[in-house]
């Protein structure tokens, strides 16, 4: 899966996530561009991610990951394995 | 974890969420919760139902509507939308609570508190393993125990005492390794030994102290603690319960608030072919349909046949709807050597070529019972939407194609989940079929006035007390059509009135020449001025309709009203969808309308010295004055 079939499945977790059809990421995306990604819907993100690419995130990784870009390597990496 | 696998999967959710986005209804918010959800789609779910609630909560929703306080240890905040919606799902409105991280027991403690603002009606404990067992080896494992189970126990009792509230403990998620192996028990200060205790020792106390148990051990045993908890998120998030476990969290604690409200179904309604037995018995003959030892198809039927028996013998109705010639479909009851269901199992028994929906509803009527307690189960996917569709309060799991798994589907869909179990409960089929035997005597006996004769029935009533407080509670809490003022009440309400005072508190038995009816009424009037007692319930079990216990009932009321000074009663009518049948009640019994509310309701008084006492074919005994009592 390249970046871009990455990126599309993630804006659809955001938009379940933040109950928002309307929200577009891309890889500059940060925690502060979106006012709801507080610590709990970080949790959420983290989870959905997981459930929908069948990967496990790092107790370490769940901690530094605060923006899109990040978030799409990380899966890459995982998803390449 | 297998989440919601016996609700239907329904593929237009997303576009029906997003109409519900401009304005959803309750009916069609109820029906978004009566699919399979995931976490995230719980919380979209809980939006619209926060949008919702915004706007004004319907009148009849907020009739008893729930306030829940979750006092945890850890994390919880990803768990209270499930409890909003699992709640939905029912048809009932939830309000959550959460204590602040680790303030639970000052919280409890301090009058002043958020959580005594809040008044709760139900408190649940959920403690993460950690928190009452540390990280390491115990010194004193024993006293360790003691000491938790000791702490737990006085928080119940304090809730209790604060809030007059059903309580609810989770068992300890077993998050904890073995540190020896399959032959834990041999290390005594093992962590995951002593937590196993823990939640052993829990049970045995929630069962002294009327607390009722959210088994999470028994579920991660089931799913696999990690369907459950996730280690990383622990670290990262002190989640002792992950997102992904919340939705079946929230509706396995609804399951205990229904279950506590006399909510939960009470009637298992069995299609035939394919259900019971494998094949068609009007085709294949009894000879032919597949049942029983020799095949695994036959042997998954059986199986099957095996659940039905054992919820029947706790308490469960159990009833056919089958569309087979009647002879056809009574055929294997009668001759098939490995069938396990009884006739005499089958409280109602359906069998004819009309639509499954009208039957539904004939086997309601017939059993006295509403629509929303029974449980379709059929194994034809048409029949069960059409079900759906024509009935939406029934319940209809969707059962998977192997029979072998149809009493897993049943059981996990937790339609049936009971806290206590009454002596009613345990005779309850018996009870149906005796009144099978009164309806043909009823036919046999040439008028009706003779046929209550022949009953010989006895009215047997005495005081609310300890014993009959389940009981008392569970009827307050599920009798709907006789019922004058659908006035709810929980266990603490009701044990409040045990109390000396002068509330007069009746419970009512009847007897008759075919069995005991348990308990089937009760009365509660309290006093309003010196000389008036004011009727605030009275109910009546739908098993005992037609009887005259309503005559024998107002007979004694009178006479106990009088006993006591009284000069007036006081009675209500209030309206519910299915109460109808008692709006002229009062009037029958010669009270004089006082008043008229605006939705119908309406106010009675009756001067006592007018009352002409009502003939009825009971006998009245006071059970206290009978020797030792029953």
């Amino acid at each position: 899966m390249d970046r871009h079939a990455i990126l599309d499945k993630l804006t659809a977790v955001f938009r379940d996530i933040f109950d928002d059809d309307t929200i577009v990421i891309s890889l500059e995306t940060t925690a502060k561009d979106i006012e709801e990604w507080d610590s709990a819907n970080h949790i959420n993100i983290i989870v959905a991610t997981e459930a929908l690419f069948g990967i496990r995130f790092k107790s370490a990784e769940i901690e530094e990951l605060h923006n899109v870009g990040e978030f799409v390597a990380l899966i890459e990496r995982k998803l390449s394995k | 974890m297998n989440g919601f696998w016996w609700l239907p999967d329904d593929s237009g959710w997303k576009d029906r969420l997003k109409e519900a986005r401009s304005g959803g209804t309750w009916a069609s918010l109820m029906a978004l919760a009566n699919a399979r959800l995931d976490f995230v789609r719980t919380n979209q779910l809980d939006r619209r139902l926060t949008e919702f609630g915004a706007q004004g909560i319907p009148e009849d929703r907020l009739f008893a509507p729930i306030r829940f306080a979750v006092l945890a240890s850890c994390t919880v905040d990803q768990l209270l939308p499930s409890l909003r919606v699992a709640a939905l799902r029912r048809g009932l409105w939830l309000t959550a609570y959460r204590s602040e991280y680790g303030q639970y027991q000052q919280e409890l403690m301090s009058v002043g508190s958020e959580l005594h603002r809040f008044k709760p009606n139900v408190v649940l404990f959920s403690f993460d393993a950690r928190h009452l067992l540390g990280n390491g080896l115990l010194q004193e494992p024993e006293h360790t125990v003691n000491l938790a189970v000791e702490r737990i126990v006085g928080l119940w009792r304090q809730a209790r005492g604060q809030f007059e509230c059903q309580v609810i403990q989770q068992t300890l998620l077993p998050t904890f390794v073995p540190l020896m192996g399959n032959n834990e028990q041999r290390l005594p200060a093992s962590p995951n030994w002593l937590l196993a205790q823990i939640n052993t020792r829990l049970r045995e106390c929630a069962d002294a102290e009327g607390v009722d148990i959210l088994a999470l051990d028994d579920r991660a045993a089931r799913d696999g603690i990690g369907a459950w908890h996730s280690a990383p998120l622990w670290h990262s998030a002190k989640q002792d319960i992950s997102p992904g476990a919340a939705p079946l969290w929230g509706d396995l604690a609804l399951r205990l608030v229904a279950a506590r409200r006399g909510l939960s179904a009470k009637c298992l309604v069995l299609d035939l072919d394919n259900t019971l037995w494998g094949g068609a018995v009007g085709d294949d003959g009894v000879e032919g349909i597949v049942l029983g030892q020799g095949s695994a198809a036959g042997e998954a039927f059986l199986h099957f046949q095996n659940y039905a028996k054992g919820l029947s013998q706790r308490g469960i109705i159990l009833a056919v709807c089958s569309k087979n010639d009647e002879k056809n479909a009574l055929a294997p009851f009668a001759s098939h050597p490995d069938m396990v269901l009884k006739t005499s199992d089958i409280a109602c028994f359906v069998a004819n070529w009309n639509d499954k929906p009208s039957n539904l509803q004939s086997i309601a009527n017939q059993l006295n019972i509403g629509l929303d307690s029974l449980v379709f189960v059929d194994d034809n996917p048409f029949e069960r939407n059409m079900v759906r569709q024509a009935l939406p309060i029934v319940m209809v799991p969707e059962l998977p194609e192997d029979p072998a798994l149809f009493s897993q589907c049943v059981a996990d869909s937790g339609y049936f989940e009971a806290v206590t179990l009454t002596p009613e409960d345990l005779g309850r089929t018996q009870n149906y079929q005796s009144n099978k035997a009164r309806e043909q005597l009823r036919e046999s006996a040439a008028d009706p006035a003779g046929y209550l004769k022949s009953l010989e029935m006895k009215l047997i009533w005495k005081p609310f007390d300890a014993i009959g407080l389940q009981r008392i509670t569970q009827l307050i809490n599920k009798t709907n059509q006789f019922n004058l003022t659908t006035r709810r009440y929980t266990e603490a309400e009701v044990a409040a009135i045990l109390e000396p005072g002068n509330t007069l508190a009746l419970q009512l038995r009847l007897v008759d020449k075919f069995g005991d009816h348990g308990v089937i009424g009760v009365v509660i009037a309290r006093p309003a001025e010196a000389d008036v007692l004011d009727i605030e319930t009275w109910l009546m079990s739908c098993r005992v309709f037609g009887r005259g216990v309503e005559d024998a009932t107002a007979n004694l009321l009178v006479r106990e009203a009088k006993k006591r000074g009284g000069q007036y009663l006081v009675g209500h009518y209030r309206p519910t969808q299915k109460n109808r049948m008692v709006k002229d009640h009062y009037l029958a019994l010669g009270f004089k309308n006082t008043g008229r509310q605006q939705d119908d309701g309406t106010d009675w008084c009756l001067a006592l010295e007018t009352y002409v006492p009502k003939s009825t074919f009971l006998d009245i005994i006071d059970e206290t004055t009978v020797e030792g009592g029953k």
